[in-house]
């Protein structure tokens, strides 16, 4: 059994990247990586379980026509049974391009390893959260889109060999005009751990208490969406149904109320922490930890006791 | 301009979620299903601006049984000229798409728009589907969308930032947040969606891709554990000792 890792290489090598190729590894058998763009970091995905990296230069990673030809033409000459991707943009745009291609069921927003047991079946979120699903896909090929902090990275080997190879992708129909670029801050999928809060806050001015927080513990920061709606944050900040999906291991809510479709977009996190000074707000009920107080307060202090933390480690 | 709109039926927001059959199928006892948010908002009113601005049709679709013509209605009273059920169960992605793909070939349509995901299945399947059914390009979870003749100008959010793209029609696009907004239908469109053409269609023969074979819902939560907030240093223990998150 072989396994096929395409990933965008074209920020440097994402953690969420680390993880699907670390999920491959798991999967137990070859496993190879492809990507297009001009990365020179790729070898050292061997460390995570890669046995080389295939890579077509003339390729964007963006594209997503192109991308769909460059794995179908990667998944051809190596004879990979099973698709691995991690469940953003790109993925969204290519696996089903590509299920339909390769006659291979898809299995999108995985969150666990497949069970072999009977076929091929894989746990996935379903119900924006409220529930999990058990797939079972009925094609000889499989693609698997596994949600980012599903697994953690796991270096068990060495650096790979880097291919340079020709996919004869062609002219793509989509045209990029612009890209903005990722800031240097930590992307907000792939985050551990969030700081978030909401209209709480009373305005843009006051959100440095929001980012000491998130310095400390080196968290992402996110917002409510009626905070990215009247402008006070980005809106690649909002979490929630219609915003961002996350899942990080900690989740810090200040002054949010917890809306349901707030709750939504966070109630995969595994732990949450709710800041509020209304006793009766829906988020208390989804927390784990609790603080009745108000958010100007609580959020120094909080961060004077996190930075305590951090210097008697 | 032709313009289909998929849409898909999904449980209202705030209902129950639970499962029968010894958690095999979807309990729909008490539940009230709406237009897929993403399908109605930003999908289908989008496309009705597009409509009002340069003219043209928009014909909705939905793969589904007699029971979701409830929704077609609530669609048409919105603003779309007509409507077309594929007479079958959307149980898997695969089929749902094939279904699709071959009424949009065989009715040549310039634009086919879906929402970004439905909130019960969340796959963000189907549009990309239809496009590699169809040979067409496709762009995925779009927050803006201008036609200038036979030119879409797109924007996507990435990861802390935004991609703006170019495609020519016909194409596919998945409409995520952003494109437009909520339009609640009025005495008088809901009056004409009644009279308002509606064509069902026999499905064609597929194989499904996948199957829901089981479902799960998540452990109860542990009461919230209440801190004292001139206790943050407990806090601070809690999560490294207990919780193990920092």
């Amino acid at each position: 059994m072989k396994t096929l890792v395409y990933i965008n290489s074209d920020n440097g090598i994402s953690k969420s990247s680390l993880e699907v190729v670390t999920y491959a590894k798991k999967l137990g058998g070859e496993v190879v990586v492809v990507s297009g763009g001009n990365s020179s970091d790729l070898a050292r995905l061997g460390e995570y379980g890669a046995s080389k990296v295939i890579v077509d230069r003339a390729v964007v990673n963006g594209d997503e026509q192109q991308i769909t030809k460059l794995i179908a033409f990667a998944a051809e000459t190596e004879n990979a049974e099973i698709i691995v991707f991690s469940h953003e943009l790109t993925a969204k745009a290519v696996a089903p391009r590509l299920s339909v291609k390769l006659k291979a069921g898809l299995i999108s927003g995985a969150i666990a390893l497949p069970d072999l047991s009977s076929g091929f079946s894989c746990k996935v979120n379903v119900f924006s959260g409220k529930a999990f699903g058990v797939v079972t896909v009925n094609t000889a090929k499989k693609i698997i889109s596994l949600l980012p902090n599903s697994v953690q990275p796991e270096i068990t080997g060495a650096a790979c060999s880097v291919e340079e190879i020709s996919s004869n992708a062609g002219a793509s129909a989509v045209k990029i005009i612009a890209t903005k670029k990722p800031e240097g801050n930590i992307p907000l999928p792939e985050a551990e751990l969030v700081v978030s809060a909401g209209r709480g806050l009373k305005g843009p001015e006051n959100w440095g208490i929001v980012e000491d927080l998130a310095t400390a513990l080196g968290a992402a920061t996110a917002c409510s969406r009626p905070v990215a709606d009247i402008g006070w944050r980005p809106h690649h900040e909002h979490v929630g149904q219609t915003g961002v999906a996350i899942r990080p291991n900690l989740y810090i809510a200040a002054g949010i109320s917890g809306a349901i479709q707030h709750l939504a977009g966070v109630n995969g996190s595994k732990v949450i922490v709710v800041i509020n000074t209304d006793a009766e707000a829906p988020f208390f009920k989804a927390a784990d930890y609790g603080i009745l107080g108000d958010a100007f307060e609580v959020l120094p202090k909080f961060t004077e006791a996190v930075k305590k933390f951090n210097a008697s480690k | 301009m032709k313009i289909l709109v998929c849409i898909s039926k999904s449980p209202d927001t705030t209902s129950k979620i639970a499962f029968s059959e010894g958690n095999t199928k979807f309990d729909e006892n008490g539940v009230q299903y709406i237009v897929n948010p993403y399908d109605e908002w930003y999908a289908l009113v989008r496309a009705l601006e597009i409509k009002e601005a340069q003219g043209g049709n928009v014909t909705i679709i939905t793969v589904g049984n007699v029971a979701d013509e409830a929704i077609i209605r609530k669609a048409l009273a919105i603003g779309a000229d007509d409507a077309v059920r594929i007479d079958a169960e959307p149980t898997d992605a695969y089929f749902t798409a094939i279904q699709i793909a071959d009424y949009a070939k065989k009715n040549a349509f310039d634009l086919v728009l879906t929402g970004k995901e439905t909130i019960n299945y969340n796959g963000s399947q189907v549009g990309g589907m239809i496009a590699e059914v169809l040979e067409v390009p496709f762009v995925s979870l779009a927050t803006k969308l201008d036609v200038n003749g036979s030119t879409l100008t797109l924007e996507q959010d990435i990861v802390g930032g935004v991609q703006v793209v170019e495609v020519s029609l016909p194409a596919v696009v998945s409409c995520a947040k952003g494109m437009a907004e909520q339009r609640i239908p009025n005495m008088r469109g809901i009056m004409a969606a009644r009279t308002k053409p509606m064509q069902i269609v026999e499905p064609i023969a597929c194989d499904l891709f996948t199957t829901y074979s089981s479902y799960i819902l998540p452990e109860a939560k542990k009461a919230c554990k209440m801190i004292d907030p001139n206790n943050m240093d407990e806090l601070v223990q809690l999560l490294h000792t207990e919780a193990k998150v920092i």
